[in-house]
């Protein structure tokens, strides 16, 4: 159907009521992955759109069915391969929690350093590639993106100093963590921390104090909180359509209760909202951070002993699905396993999956020119839409 | 709404034994009430978030469809399964209710293969259109080569 739809290009005039079909897409430098959307266009107004994905299709569930449980957390880093931390943080709590294995507090706490030092990095990354989506209106539109990828090299360096990767790390095994600090790390994390705290205010005031980004971000694209929750979006996402859902509050894991941070709620639902959100996490997760180096406790990072096979970590028969924040919202694993040592099913739920539904009902109307910077406010990771 | 009050919701209104485990309240349905639980469950039970739906392939025990909702307000969620049997893939369509069932449905349509009678749209949308077979079934044959790919 879609395709027939999108052979289907009429030429009518110039009466300014013709439809064209136009792809967007499966290679557009906005998309941040392969995505192809078939618009439907009445001059320059959208009004039919068909999003079209699984170009990055590798049918993880399949995988984790075939791989361990010993082996499959550093593939599962592969779904959302921006914020590899918390992909494979979700996978590892879902087998912990069928298998009701215990987690060390310094492995707990170490999870949650890595992950939000992943959720300023990923969320560098969303910025700086937003921004040059929306081009020059920018002061030069490669400028933003430059300041944010070398703040983001900041934190890939610490991830490089932890677990000798840069960009998917296999941090995390089912009992704790694999690396402990190396010397010196925490100081450098500090360092980088604080660095990043004045960069935000730098990259607010780039931002904020130019019309075109206020012009082109604010009023578009806007979510209701009903049709929010309706598609089931999360993260940035549903906190920019005023509902205050946060998988760390709402169900917090990982020891995510021992500290103190806002969970900062927009109630507009456009794409501005969505910035604002983010820029505030960027803050919230730097505190966190904070308080997780004064608060290191000593002990073991791990409560599985060394492996000699692959095979040797057996879960007991039994399922649940366990969530985590992560920087696109929750991600979630169903792990039904069966005494084995591999699971009887894994069921992902990608939280870029969910968000991306959002598309087809938020595009009609809008300009074609402004399915960039909303796309972009989406933040869609497409190793998690199509896993 | 609380999870034992939905508890008690469940179980008057529908006849089903729902079990509670912590915040989660899991309900196995018959599948002709499947719409019916998640029409309770959206108008009156307060589970307006729309978490995932997907599927389990129990051999010749048959299908079984998944589906988790949320009450973000009263931050608790409810799982809801139904058993299709064997050999059987029909299971009706929640889209009717929820927006987001759509590409969750078409999802567990591409990968396991169940029907979801009055879907819209029921297009493979992660596989390519012309693939064959649904591979997350577990008699899904992983190593045959298919055309063009031999």
């Amino acid at each position: 159907m879609a395709d027939a739809e999108a052979r289907k290009v009429i030429e009518m005039g110039y009466g300014g009521n013709e439809r064209l079909a136009m792809n967007m897409g499966p290679q557009h430098p906005s998309a941040h992955g392969v995505f192809r959307a078939i618009l439907t266009l009445e001059g320059e107004t959208v009004v039919g759109v068909d999003a079209v994905i699984g170009y990055l299709h590798r049918c993880h569930e399949k995988l984790g069915e075939s791989l361990t449980y010993v082996q499959y957390p550093s593939i599962a880093s592969k779904t959302d391969y921006v914020a590899a931390m918390t992909a494979e943080l979700a996978y590892v709590a879902a087998v912990e929690k069928v298998g009701k294995i215990e987690v060390p507090k310094r492995a707990q706490y170490l999870r949650v350093l890595a992950a939000e030092l992943q959720r300023i990095a990923s969320h560098c990354l969303w910025l700086g590639t937003w921004c040059l989506d929306m081009g020059g209106a920018l002061g030069g539109g490669a400028t933003v993106f430059l300041y944010c990828i070398r703040e983001r090299e900041g934190v890939l360096d610490l991830f490089e100093a932890l677990t000798g990767a840069r960009l998917l790390y296999g941090f995390h095994q089912v009992g704790g963590v694999r690396y402990d600090v190396p010397a010196g790390w925490t100081q450098n994390v500090r360092e980088t921390l604080d660095l990043i705290d004045s960069r935000v205010d730098e990259y607010e005031a780039m931002l904020e104090g130019n019309a075109f980004f206020l012009v082109r971000t604010q009023g578009v694209g806007t979510i209701s909180r009903e049709l929010a929750m309706d598609v089931g979006i999360s993260g940035p996402l549903i906190r920019g359509s005023g509902v205050n859902y946060d998988v760390r509050r709402a169900e917090p894991y990982s020891s995510y209760e021992d500290f103190d941070f806002k969970v900062p709620v927009e109630t507009a639902g456009d794409c501005y909202a969505r910035y604002r959100v983010r820029m505030q996490e960027f803050r919230e997760s730097i505190k966190i951070c904070r308080q997780v180096l004064d608060g290191l406790p000593e002990g073991p990072i791990s409560s599985r002993p060394g492996v000699k096979s692959v095979g040797q970590v057996r879960v007991a028969k039994g399922e649940g699905y366990t969530r985590v924040e992560g920087a696109r919202g929750e991600i979630g694993a169903y792990i039904v396993a069966d005494g084995g040592p591999k699971p009887y099913r894994l069921k992902w739920r990608g939280a870029s999956f969910s968000n991306l539904s959002i598309l087809p009902h938020i595009l009609i109307g809008t300009k074609v020119a402004d399915v960039v910077a909303i796309m972009g406010s989406v933040d869609p990771v497409f190793g998690e839409v199509d896993r | 709404m609380t999870p034992s009050a939905a508890v008690t919701a469940l179980r008057e209104k529908l006849g089903v034994e729902p079990a509670l485990e912590g915040r989660v309240v899991s309900v196995d349905v018959p599948v002709e009430r499947w719409v019916e639980c998640a029409r309770l469950a959206r108008t009156e039970l307060g589970c307006l978030y729309f978490n995932w739906l997907s599927a389990v392939d129990w051999k010749e025990q048959g299908l079984e469809v998944l589906c988790r909702l949320d009450d973000l307000d009263g931050g608790w969620a409810l799982a809801m399964r139904t058993k299709l049997g064997p050999d059987r893939v029909h299971c009706p369509t929640l889209t009717g209710l929820y927006r987001g069932a759509d590409w969750m449905e078409r999802e567990c349509w591409d990968l396991l293969g169940v029907v979801f009678d009055g879907h819209p749209d029921l297009r493979r949308i992660l596989l390519g259109q012309d693939w064959v077979g649904h591979p997350l079934r577990k008699d899904y044959a992983v190593d045959t080569a298919y055309e063009p790919y031999r």
